[in-house]
């Protein structure tokens, strides 16, 4: 299992590895980052006063080498609008979009798990159809057009929910509700289909030959053996969630990363949007290896390989 | 209730497989399209689907208005059955007297564009790649599938709206950049699956056999392997065709797509938003669009994958 884990540790280091390269060239795809950050109004004296002061005049590699290095200590330089170290910035903002993503993904498993239990263990039932709908929906409704009918059902004609901004803890809930119908859909359908899948094995039909009750069947073997692949879908809803909040947040002026990346797309700050990108993949990234050093753990064939 | 058959060992298994031995192409058709008919989500999905294209080709001769005429005298109206709201405007119109079913129509060119050209790129990619990783194999597959799992591994909205805000200012045309970016990001899934397929062909009988008397690569490739993997791939097309469409429209919702000129269902969300409050309804009619056409995809596909994948399985994606 070391092996195994070290070598998922690796993938993941390449991973990042790879997002330095992507966020670094893409900003020069288009040939020139300053033309890209400051607009096409500047003067030719301007463009050439910022090119010297970001240092773009250098060699690329150079520029290279010393954006990995500085990000590799998690410096990403300054934020062109806020004139300020853009780590701090990021880290300001990531509280509200952990807590949106959590209470989504909270919602997500309190729907989401027991329907796809309730649906997988009495399949053709109405609570069987009802999860196999909720697993359409969620595939199949854009969350940001859900934002707009919650806010119009919601904020604006029943004045439940405040429809924008972060200042009660009850802002939260449609939001969160809104990010998490996908998640939710996913969650449905994994959980409806591990157990119907389970149902089917040799060993429950042992069990039930045997003579143990429904509820031994249902809770040592089916359970704990459904348990193992939502575990690793829960760390991907997870990471999902935190990434995938751009819309929602926009939506919602919910004070998160999401909106701090389109703000800051709007008023090109480029450095911004690549310090986000880069720490939000850090984020997902470092959630996935957990997530598979939590699957090695709970699924026996991993363990002992 | 012990007399209950479980409805779902009787959909899924032997009565939907295709005897390939059995006649010709036709008959084959023949065949799936009465599986289609006794499918009933299938045969909705079809529908749907058929709606939208059919829509999209014929914009001009279906949709009432054309859709960019302004007509400030009657903005802001309401659908038909609504207080205000009249027939000439089935769906009301925006904020500067814009029919909105048109634009609908007209902006259903937008999603097929995207989702056709986006999804044949992705395709065409990815299954060349799985293609060779998964027949080369060794260090050629390693590459490859290393760099196939790093995309996989990314946020892939953060990334789509990085790549799409950063190109915004190129020179290439909106459209076909929309295109390229989904098409491109979206390979590594079909390269991923392509290339597991490959694996599997590979150590099966059939292919062995083909080896064993002596066929060369391009008969094993084109007579034993393509024609297995149309089936899986048909299957993921319809679900990402499906999925680019959402995604495109939350671009133009961040007007990162086409230009707001365009009629386009993101566009149309995004302009729709600021009336939100006053004026709900000019946002709501292409989100019903959105999802209206994702169902239908995807009633399609979950139908594609019990009818063309020969093995049947209920591997959810």
């Amino acid at each position: 299992m070391q092996r195994y884990l070290l070598s998922r540790l690796g993938q993941s280091i390449l991973i990042l590895f790879g997002v330095l390269v992507l966020v670094f060239f893409m900003l020069r795809a288009t040939g020139d980052p300053v033309a890209l950050m400051i607009g096409r109004e500047a003067t030719q004296e301007q463009v050439e006063a910022f090119r010297e002061a970001q240092g773009f005049n250098r060699p690329i590699y150079v520029q290279f080498f010393e954006f990995a290095f500085n990000a590799i200590q998690l410096d990403f330089g300054d934020s062109l609008h806020y004139k300020l170290p853009a780590l701090p910035l990021i880290l300001e903002r990531l509280p509200s979009t952990v807590w949106l993503a959590g209470v989504s993904l909270l919602m997500s498993i309190m729907v989401g798990i027991p329907l796809g239990l309730i649906g997988g263990f009495n399949p053709g039932s109405i609570w069987d159809s009802m999860a196999r709908l909720v697993g359409l929906l969620g595939q199949t409704v854009p969350n940001f057009w859900l934002a707009l009918i919650l806010i119009i059902v919601f904020a604006v004609n029943l004045g439940w929910f405040p429809s924008f901004g972060r200042d009660q803890p009850s802002s939260v809930i449609l939001p969160a509700f809104a990010l998490s119908v996908f998640s939710m859909g996913q969650i449905v359908r994994l959980t409806r289909s591990a157990v119907l899948e389970i149902r089917s094995e040799d060993y429950i039909r042992t069990a039930n030959s045997k003579g143990l009750s429904n509820r031994v069947i249902y809770l040592r073997h089916i359970l704990r053996n459904a348990a193992i692949p939502l575990v690793s879908v829960l760390g991907v809803q997870f990471g999902y969630l935190l990434s995938g909040s751009i819309y929602i947040e926009t939506i919602f002026s919910w004070p998160g990363l999401g909106r701090l990346l389109a703000d800051s797309i709007g008023v090109r700050d480029f450095t911004m949007v690549q310090a986000i990108a880069f720490f939000t993949s850090l984020v997902v990234v470092a959630l996935n290896l957990l997530t598979d050093m939590v699957y090695a753990l709970l699924d026996p064939r991993i363990r002992y390989s | 209730m012990a007399h209950t058959t479980d409805p779902d060992t009787i959909k899924k298994p032997v009565a939907h497989r295709i005897d390939i031995q059995e006649g010709g192409f036709w008959h084959q058709v023949r065949y799936i399209g009465k599986l289609l008919l006794r499918d009933r989500s299938g045969t909705i999905g079809l529908l749907l689907f058929l709606t939208f294209i059919i829509s999209a080709i014929f914009a001009p001769a279906i949709a009432p208005h054309d859709p960019l005429q302004q007509n400030l005298r009657d903005s802001k109206l309401p659908p038909a059955w609504s207080e205000g709201g009249t027939w000439e405007y089935p769906l009301g119109t925006d904020n500067l007297g814009r029919d909105i079913l048109s634009r609908i129509i007209f902006g259903s060119r937008v999603s097929v564009y995207v989702g056709f050209f986006g999804v044949t790129i992705a395709f065409s990619i990815g299954m060349i790649f799985g293609l060779v990783a998964g027949y080369v194999g060794g260090r050629t597959d390693n590459v490859i599938m290393g760099l196939v799992n790093l995309l996989l591994a990314l946020p892939y909205l953060l990334f789509v709206v990085f790549i799409a805000a950063v190109l915004r200012d190129s020179n290439i045309n909106p459209l076909i950049l929309v295109i390229l970016i989904f098409g491109i990001t979206d390979s590594p899934i079909f390269a991923r699956i392509t290339r597991g397929e490959v694996l599997r062909m590979r150590q099966s009988g059939y292919v062995e056999s083909a080896v064993s008397i002596g066929a060369n690569t391009r008969r094993i490739l084109f007579d034993h392997i393509l024609p297995n993997l149309i089936g899986p791939l048909v299957t993921l097309a319809t679900f990402e065709m499906s999925a680019m469409i959402f995604y495109e429209a939350g671009l133009g919702f961040l007007g990162l797509s086409v230009p707001p000129t365009v009629p386009s269902w993101g566009n149309m969300l995004s302009n729709g938003r600021k009336y939100l409050t006053t004026y709900p309804w000019i946002s709501t009619w292409p989100g019903v669009a959105i999802m209206i056409t994702s169902l239908g995809m995807n009633l399609l596909g979950d139908w594609l994958r019990d009818v063309l994948d020969p093995r049947l399985r209920r591997v959810k994606k």
